[in-house]
């Protein structure tokens, strides 16, 4: 690989390696993404594909390998310093801040770059009222992207199941991400909204130039919006490629259905 | 057995009165104009410290039974108020509170008590720990910037032996100094500048302050490496705290250094300067302190820690120094508590510091509401005059044993209120002052110049 093709990628995952105690969870996951793909990973129940994303956003220590950020090693990083660095996440189950308001839920992704720090806020200098007025205008202009500005006062936790993750997709871009990693967006989603959600990351990857890998179960929306895939079984790569060459692959549909499985297809 | 119902009813009517003076100050002080403040402040002094002071009929209208109960709720106010950042606004389980609550009474019974006796080694030597070891501290920080993955325990280590060295120095520094003032205490019959009054307004304002300030050093150096437990174990840690802190208190002339605070026997002769002014003045403080910074930037990540930890992390929120400083914080608040209720009552004993009485704040912030500054302040006044006030009163017209019974009834108002209200009495609402300002400014959401940009 040349050097110039080194610095395009915006994610190089080498050798990753993840045990918990003799559980073999990840085991030398390469994965390679350029600036402005969307990408999949995919595989059954129990894969690693999680692990992975916990392994990238610095949640868990990894075992063995390398992470690389536009160029810059992962090792070591806490959570907050990997985020700090553009790798913005959502969460399998949601984690929103169920008790705050939806604008407050956004406004704490800004804080990185509020603007002001303690001592302004607790002495309410001119900095202060300056910062926090930009700041939670800029907010409210980022929520009426999302068509989410009239629900900005309601608590997170009052909001319907498909509201919570435009929400949490709203506050992870919030925190000026280069690279979002989006865990099961679809997931316990309705059609209709599946197709909403679909049209969001094509406009989200467009409007803010983003990178984006995501996990997910929904055959429907990983055929229908990645370009390229990559299917993970046991912690490792069995396959990858166009969403047309992995539906055909038969390791997958092993993986997925059993074996006898792909003679029959 | 006759019930005084007169009594009674003029109780109830005393802690009803208090919640709407509480209400008023919040409602005045939340008004957008700075001469409205002003006017809330001097007010909501001047109309208990007219009643304190001015006799109506014979009696002034506060006795000085009550103005007593006026004080405790004060220092039980600042103390709760920062158990509630810890516990009710950050998450974190701390029975520590107490044990911080006693360090700043001790501390600042201790700068006074020596200098009305002549010695200003006391101020000096708190005073240059508290600067000379916020600069090791800020010192030894800047240094670990520079480095990542620095395990918690060394960093720990680092910060221990710099406050230590401070610790060292500022002794140095106390002995120097209280040699060169010693002239200036005078003698018992011709008293120097440094004995007058005023002076000594000065040396207990500052010790407050400095006993606050100590009791934050504490507490960061403590919890530095346990706020690293998880919630349940940082609880047991933070009640090892206090039991420890009470043990040091128990043993001051023996295993400290500090005769004067006669260990067991309780710290007899502090200075009784706490006046309404003060305590006044340090509870609004605390308030309009607390109160900014929950409603800022800083605010909003404690609060996210609260909702869930591993989401605030991924927000890029420092999530260990952001446990860290609402600690800190909630130290200081409990510091200042200790050094305005030593001076206040003017006797310690470690009786009073013993980590059972310390579930009291825990309860009242519970009682109030988690997460709710006013519940907090309500819950504390109405706590203090409902146990000692009206309880301890109206059974003791029963016979002389019966005000142990309050022990029993109390908890039984606990149960009901948990049942009847499990979210605290007040639950997360706030009043007047302590709302954000968002929610104040709800009759017009957008200002006229945003309304226009979203909907273009």
């Amino acid at each position: 690989m040349s050097d110039a093709a080194t610095d395009r990628t915006v994610l190089r995952i080498q050798a990753l390696t993840k045990f918990f105690g003799g559980l073999r969870a990840v085991s030398d996951l390469d994965l390679t993404i350029g600036p402005g793909e969307l990408a999949g990973l995919i595989g059954p129940n129990g894969a690693g594909k999680t692990t992975v994303f916990n392994m990238i956003s610095g949640l868990y220590v990894p075992s063995g390998g390398s992470i690389l950020f536009q160029g810059i090693d992962l090792a070591g990083m806490e959570p907050f310093e990997v985020t700090r660095l553009g790798i913005g996440r959502t969460f399998q189950n949601i984690r929103l801040f169920a008790n705050l308001s939806v604008l407050d839920n956004v406004r704490i992704a800004y804080h990185p770059h509020a603007g002001y720090g303690m001592l302004d806020g607790v002495l309410r200098t001119a900095r202060f009222h300056e910062k926090e007025r930009d700041l939670t205008e800029r907010a409210r202009e980022f929520l009426a992207i999302f068509r989410l500005e009239k629900i900005q006062d309601e608590l997170a936790c009052n909001l319907p199941y498909g509201e919570q993750r435009r929400v949490e997709i709203a506050r992870a871009l919030a925190s000026s991400p280069r690279l979002l990693l989006l865990d099961e967006p679809a997931a316990g989603m309705n059609p209709a909204e599946i197709v909403t959600l679909m049209e969001l990351i094509h406009f989200i990857r467009d409007q803010f130039k983003l990178t984006i890998l995501l996990i997910e179960h929904q055959m429907r929306v990983v055929m229908g919006i990645c370009e390229q895939i990559t299917v993970m079984d046991f912690g490792q790569v069995i396959a990858r490629g166009t969403p047309k060459e992995i539906q055909t692959n038969p390791q997958v549909i092993e993986a997925y259905l059993g074996k006898g499985a792909a003679h029959a297809a | 057995m006759d019930l005084n119902v007169g009594f009674l009813f003029i109780s109830v009517l005393k802690i009803a009165a208090l919640i709407a003076w509480i209400y008023g100050l919040l409602w005045a002080l939340g008004q957008e104009s700075l001469a409205a403040k002003i006017v809330a402040v001097v007010g909501a002094f001047g109309i208990i410290q007219l009643a304190i002071s001015v006799p109506v009929g014979g009696a002034p209208l506060v006795s000085d039974f009550d103005s007593g109960l006026l004080f405790q709720a004060c220092t039980m106010a600042m103390v709760a108020l920062g158990l509630n950042l810890i516990y009710g606004f950050n998450g974190q389980f701390s029975l520590g509170q107490w044990g911080f609550y006693g360090i700043g009474a001790y501390t600042a019974a201790d700068i006074t008590f020596r200098w009305t006796n002549g010695d200003a080694k006391g101020l000096l030597v708190v005073g240059s720990v508290v600067v000379l070891g916020a600069a090791a501290i800020f010192g030894v920080y800047k240094f670990l910037r520079r480095y990542t993955g620095v395990p918690v325990l060394s960093a720990f280590t680092l910060y221990l032996v710099g406050c230590g060295v401070a610790g060292v120095l500022a002794v140095a520094i106390g002995r120097l100094g209280q040699a060169v003032l010693k002239p200036g205490f005078g003698t018992a019959t011709s008293p120097g500048v440094l004995a007058s009054p005023i002076v000594l307004q000065i040396v207990f304002f500052l010790s407050v302050l400095l006993a606050g300030a100590f009791a934050a050093g504490v507490g960061f150096l403590f919890g530095l490496p346990v706020l690293s437990l998880g919630s349940d174990y940082f609880g047991i840690a933070t009640l090892g705290f206090t039991i420890v802190v009470n043990t040091l208190m128990i043993n001051s002339d023996t295993i400290l250094p500090f005769p004067e605070m006669k260990g067991g026997r309780g710290m007899i002769g502090i200075p009784k300067l706490t006046t309404w002014f003060w305590a006044f003045l340090f509870l609004v403080a605390i308030i309009v302190v607390m109160r900014n910074l929950i409603h800022s930037s800083t605010g909003r990540t404690i609060l996210s820690v609260r909702e869930d930890e591993t989401a605030a992390k991924v927000m890029g929120i420092d999530v260990a120094a952001n446990k860290l400083l609402s600690f800190v914080v909630g130290s200081l608040f409990a510091g200042i508590g200790g050094g305005v209720y030593a001076h206040f009552i003017g006797f310690l004993s470690p009786g009073t510091f013993d980590f059972l009485v310390g579930f009291n704040p825990l309860i009242i912030v519970v009682f109030g509401g988690l997460g709710s500054m006013t519940g907090t302040l309500a819950a504390s006044f109405g706590w203090i005059f409902f146990l000692e006030g009206l309880l301890r009163v109206i059974l003791g017209q029963l016979g002389t044993e019966a005000p142990t019974w309050r022990f029993v009834l109390y908890p039984i108002a606990l149960l009901l209120l948990m049942l009847l209200r499990p979210k605290g009495l007040l639950g997360t609402v706030e009043w007047g002052f302590l709302r954000s300002p968002m929610h104040r400014r709800k009759a017009s959401p957008l200002p006229p110049e945003a309304a226009v940009e979203s909907g273009k």
